[in-house]
């Protein structure tokens, strides 16, 4: 391990997202004694169940029973311990929003929840299984951070951070079959702290999530056409790292966001409230699902089917640069 | 009435081809729900075939019996049903789970022709059949309406809280089901959390309660006319039944709660059943 690293695993970028999750928490069971994990059914699916393997006394299945097991959590706190929870972000954030909400975010409680099967990940199971409402729901909870790493290393990197993050924390995650976008885990990954995958000066495209690597893709490909496109990982929804958003709104003037969530109150809506709110003018488009339920289908082909994936990007970037924007003359006093 | 002898081996061979849909069909799909979908298959056949007032040719008929698969994770053991029903062209479950498809794992009621409802989050369908068993009183229809449940979604809250109202209205109309495998995803269902006694439990909420052989047809049959025939309360029929029902390698597998079939694997599927089959019908 590491220098100053809480945890390791061995080819984290072979293993899904909530694989890696399942290893972290349970190498993070012994630097914090106080910690219990709890699921509803979910142990094998949400990957927590591993933790439960090797601390089977710090480990609680409640039953498919969402309500109970929020609630549980807030009670768990408040008795000084350490809650980690995890279902699929269906049951987190619309079954038991009300819970997570008042039990733990108006008190303010350290409990860690950790989604799985968010977004369209999980493209068969339909509108059911999907989530693309979590972002808006939890982002408007007071008290509550809100996380969407981008790969399996930074789940790892995301979830030993919220450790020592005070707080509830909401971490989401999608079944991670796609490639990873970090090579390591040592990036200097911090919470609210956007990254910048890729420079650019023409356009950027903020993702988070799985658009984080179709943003990669997608500047690749701009790349040849001779269009340089900064690409940001904001991985963090809240808070949301304000900087770099002025920022790329300083250098490039057009910005794009990737998400996979309904493009209302999710990522896209974030950046527009702090673009909207600078003052500054650009050229904005938002990339996700579009205020609908989505069809079934394998996510990949959800991806393309609702223009998010790198061939989507692509396109509106192009749309993008053809729109004309406003001369503004003191554009460069303006900072 | 009870079945005869003849309506039991008209169901019995239903329900084998049925069992074979869900195999060939998860097999063409990549992977599903297999385990309860076999479980839950011997009751939905003999509603389908026996006692829902239903049409096919006229699936939003006003006065149609209601069923919801509150458990629907079965939602491909269902589709297999409405398909050989001939509420759509059953060919179409080649597409099941594929993009752009009607189907997919959880059936949906706007793509899917006879899902009444759609359902997959579990938990919901009590509730959705208490507010259909009120509305035929206040429209004066004379449907009933037919829930069934897994065993592990009685954890959820909200099955109690309609089971409450279902007491207190005396749901006459309302037939509530259980799927008895003994089973949820991470295992036995008590080992995880005790829901018995489920009968009591029902009963002390003022309903009905009868417990049977769900892979029975004479006993299903005998129960869903009791439960027709109870007055002043709702029935719950509480289904013993086995997960994976007919597939001898799945039989009362947790692990097959969902998964998927190479061809190896439905080969022996399939011989298993027909297997199970020769040996029922002699
Ligand atoms: C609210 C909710 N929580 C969790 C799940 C995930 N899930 C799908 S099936 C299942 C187990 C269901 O067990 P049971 O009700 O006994 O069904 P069966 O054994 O008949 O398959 C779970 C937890 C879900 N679909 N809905
Ligand atoms: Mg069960």
């Amino acid at each position: 391990m590491a220098e100053g690293m809480t945890w390791s695993v061995t080819d984290g970028d072979k293993l899904t997202q909530a694989e890696v999750y399942g290893e972290v928490l349970s190498q993070l069971g012994e630097r914090y004694p106080d910690l219990v994990a709890i699921t509803a059914d979910l142990a094998s699916s949400t990957k927590i169940g591993r933790f439960g393997k090797k601390y089977p006394d710090r480990f609680i299945n409640v039953g498919i029973a969402e309500n109970t097991m929020f609630g549980m959590a807030a009670g768990l706190a408040q008795a000084g311990l350490r809650p980690v929870v995890s279902t699929f972000a269906a049951f987190t954030a619309l079954r038991s929003a009300e819970q997570v909400r008042t039990d733990i975010c108006y008190q303010n409680l350290n409990v860690k929840i950790i989604s799985t099967h968010a977004g369209i990940s999980f493209g068969q199971a339909g509108s059911t299984h999907h989530c693309t409402e979590d972002l808006a729901v939890m982002r408007s909870f007071a008290n509550m951070t809100v996380i969407v790493p981008s790969d399996g290393l930074e789940t790892g990197n995301a979830v030993a951070a919220a450790m020592e993050w005070p707080g509830p924390v909401y971490i989401r995650v999608g079944r991670g079959f796609e490639p990873p976008v970090n090579k390591t885990q040592d990036y200097g990954y911090a919470i609210g702290k956007a990254i910048t995958m890729r420079e650019g000066q023409d356009v950027t495209i903020i993702a988070c999530g799985v658009g984080v690597l179709q943003a990669i893709r997608a500047a690749e490909v701009l790349d040849r056409q001779g269009l340089s496109a900064r690409v940001i990982n904001m991985h963090t929804i809240k808070p949301i790292d304000r900087e770099a958003i002025i920022q790329a709104v300083t250098d490039t003037r057009r910005i794009i966001t990737v998400e996979e969530h309904n493009v209302m109150g999710g990522l896209g809506s974030a950046v527009a409230e702090v673009i909207v709110e600078s003052g500054k003018a650009c050229a904005f488009r938002k990339l996700g699902v579009p205020d609908c339920y989505s069809i079934v289908g394998y996510p990949e082909d959800l991806y393309h089917h609702y223009k998010f994936d790198s061939d989507g990007i692509v396109e509106t970037v192009g749309d993008l640069m053809r729109m004309e924007i406003e001369e503004d003359d003191d554009w460069e006093d303006e900072t | 009435m009870p079945l005869t002898p003849e309506e039991i081996q008209g169901l019995t061979k239903k329900a084998w081809e049925i069992r074979k849909t869900i195999i060939e069909t998860t097999f063409t799909c990549g992977g599903s729900h297999i385990g309860g979908s076999l479980s839950q298959t011997d009751v939905l056949v003999a509603l389908y075939y026996k006692y829902l007032n239903i049409d096919p040719a006229r699936p939003d008929w006003e006065d149609r019996d209601r069923f919801v698969l509150s458990k629907g994770h079965g939602g491909i053991g269902w589709a297999s049903v409405l398909g050989e029903k001939g509420f759509f062209d059953k060919t179409l479950l080649k597409d099941f789970n594929k993009t752009g498809s009607p189907f997919g794992m959880h059936l949906d009621s706007l793509k899917v022709t006879g899902c009444d409802a759609s359902t997959g989050s579990l938990g919901h369908g009590l509730a959705i059949g208490v507010g259909l068993a009120v509305g035929a009183r206040l429209r004066n229809k004379d449907y009933r309406t037919y829930v069934m449940m897994g065993d592990g979604e009685l954890c959820e809250g909200t099955v109690w809280e309609a089971a409450i109202l279902a007491g207190h209205r005396g749901l006459d109309n309302l037939t509530a089901i259980i799927d008895r495998n003994g089973l949820m995803i991470d295992g036995p269902t008590e080992q995880i959390t005790t829901l018995e006694p489920i009968d009591e439990k029902f009963r002390a909420f003022g309903w009905e309660a009868l417990t049977i052989d769900g892979h029975d047809f004479a006993a299903i049959g005998g129960a869903v006319e009791q439960a027709q025939s109870v007055k002043g309360k709702p029935c719950v029929i509480i289904c013993k039944t086995v997960k994976g029902k007919g597939v001898d390698l799945m039989e009362g597998q947790a692990q097959w709660h969902y998964g998927g079939l190479n061809s190896d694997l439905r080969d022996q599927a399939l011989a298993s059943i027909d297997t199970y089959y020769r040996e029922v019908l002699g």
